[in-house]
């Protein structure tokens, strides 16, 4: 039934999305001064999750475009 | 273009044959602009490139030029103005690029260099939010108070005259109540290459997506008589749609369920239904249920406008089916989008979703001639997208999963949640704005957060 599988990243709307390493997300929740629980979430079952294999723990750095700073760097958990 | 043995030799290695590695070299490519592609990539550019589809090449060259720049050695400047992105001075990335730009214009010293940056350091930090400042409440009024000069006309068409799009204070409330289903679900797609320039392919792809009811392709009759439900096909439509009698036929035996007998008569184009008993309520059931069938398209799609914008072929729908209409073969996948919030969250994630509430608050607002600062719109959409799902801002999302009975209660719905708060022996902690309103303390926002500790004489 799919003609085609839609390749989710490659969409006007969707910004980058990359799994950091452990080593780095522990820097930025350290710089930020956040426990893991006060990032924002991301759905394991986000269709830019999947696309990027990220797991339930695993931190996503989201590179946006931005209207007021051209980019930024936000950061999501992934959950369930 | 010259074809370079060296991108020949290099493709060949990739795993492409001589002749397509030549008729990319020959296409202008090379091994470096190539590389970000995957080898199913290069074996459809080559593809293209022998049925002369420029526009596509031209487009890939673009994106492969931005993706490989011409690596230039970083000057000292350049790497000096580096270092501020990161902490502790963490300038956005729009000021460093303002910053490389203008003082790269003037011969600089580096104690010059360094006056500059901590003036810009202070005047940003001068010009950020101070901590603790409510911007919530901030955001809120300053979306609100354009909000009252909204009018609630919804008759007013947006862009196409065709087409009826909620518009103004309805629309916006639609939108922070994170409404499942917009009341005008519209669909703006975009096409392919091959057949954004194409008119026909166009009206072709138009009718692929439009849903075809049996309604359209003629006339159906109830015949109590002969207990039996007749559909008059019209030729012209069938032709114009693109559906074939046998397709007809086929879907409706399909659809209309068990012990149903559909009977064709190709020549004059009539179909003869017969329900599975011969009684006047399988009749009209059965009436009911091929009124509702889908022959051809997309359901859900109710119609499909075809524009020329910008010398290009776009189609406008009425109704929203962004995951079927994304797969579907000849639209642009990458620019096709919808009103529809709750869609694009599904199909495309949170941060889609995201940009999406943002991009439709906005032109609602800018629509009817009012400005409102991105900050304030941003506010609203990550707070509603905060969990990895759309939530309202009512008491169904982030309101009503407050912590604090009293902000609840003080919300909507006051006594239910006083009488269950009650029942359970729940305690407010206090923390946040409304219930230390209502207790009459100072709130935990602003200077309110601020706490002072005296480290006792002689420190």
């Amino acid at each position: 039934m799919k003609k085609k599988d839609i390749d989710v990243l490659k969409h006007e709307l969707v910004p980058e999305h990359v799994v950091m390493d452990d080593k780095e997300a522990e820097r930025i929740m350290r710089e930020y001064m956040v426990s893991k629980a006060q990032l924002p979430k991301i759905k394991e079952s986000d269709s830019a999750a999947k696309q990027i294999g990220a797991k339930s723990g695993d931190i996503i750095k989201v590179i946006r475009k931005s209207q007021t700073a051209d980019r930024f760097v936000s950061y999501r958990i992934t959950i369930k | 273009m010259a074809a370079s043995k060296r991108t020949i030799d290099a493709l060949k290695k990739r795993g492409i044959n001589d002749d397509d590695a030549k008729t990319l070299a020959e296409a202008g490519f090379t091994a470096s602009k190539l590389r970000g592609k995957s080898l199913d990539n290069l074996v459809e550019l080559t593809k293209d490139i022998s049925k002369g589809v420029q526009q596509e090449v031209a487009e890939i060259k673009e994106s492969a030029e931005e993706e490989a720049p011409e690596e230039k050695p970083k000057t000292p400047l350049d790497l000096r103005l580096e270092e501020l992105l990161n902490p502790p001075t963490s300038l956005p990335y729009r000021m460093v690029k303002d910053m490389k730009a203008e003082i790269s214009k003037h011969k600089v010293t580096k104690k010059h260099l360094e006056k500059i940056i901590d003036e810009v350091i202070e005047q940003y930090n001068r010009a950020k939010v101070e901590p603790c400042e409510a911007v919530g409440i901030i955001a809120a009024q300053s979306i609100g108070e354009p909000g009252t000069q909204m009018t609630m006309r919804t008759f007013h068409y947006a862009g196409v005259a065709e087409l009826n799009v909620t518009l103004g204070l309805p629309r916006l409330i639609e939108i922070v109540d994170a409404r499942k289903v917009p009341t005008t679900p519209v669909m703006k797609i975009y096409l392919d290459a091959d057949h954004r320039h194409d008119r026909d392919k166009a009206r072709e792809l138009g009718w692929v997506i439009e849903a075809t009811k049996t309604s359209h392709l003629g006339d159906i009759l109830t015949i109590p008589d002969g207990m039996v439900i007749q559909i008059r096909l019209n030729d012209v439509m069938l032709r114009r749609r693109k559906i074939t009698f046998e397709e007809v036929k086929e879907k409706i035996e399909k659809k209309a369920g068990t012990g149903v007998n559909v009977e064709g008569d190709e020549k004059d184009l009539i179909l003869t239904i017969t329900p599975k008993e011969p009684t006047y309520r399988e009749l009209l059931q059965l009436r009911k249920k091929v009124n509702k069938i889908t022959l051809k398209g997309i359901d859900g799609i109710s119609r499909v406008v075809i524009r020329n914008e910008d010398g290009e072929y776009v189609m406008y729908t009425e109704g929203s089916a962004l995951k079927e209409v994304l797969s579907k073969e000849g639209i642009d996948a990458a620019r096709t989008k919808t009103n529809n919030i709750m869609e694009i969250a599904d199909v495309l994630g949170i941060e889609a979703a995201r940009n999406a509430i943002m991009e439709e608050a906005l032109s609602t607002l800018s629509e009817q001639g009012l400005d409102v600062d991105i900050r304030h719109i941003m506010m609203i959409a990550d707070v509603m997208t905060r969990d990895g799902e759309v939530k309202q801002i009512g008491r169904h999302g982030v309101a009503g999963e407050q912590v604090s009975v009293l902000s609840r209660a003080a919300f909507e719905v006051t006594v239910n949640h006083l009488l269950d708060a009650a029942i359970a022996g729940e305690i407010d902690e206090l923390c946040g704005v409304s219930e230390n309103v209502i207790v009459g303390q100072p709130i935990n926002m602003g200077t309110g957060r601020i706490k002072l500790v005296a480290t006792g004489y002689g420190v």
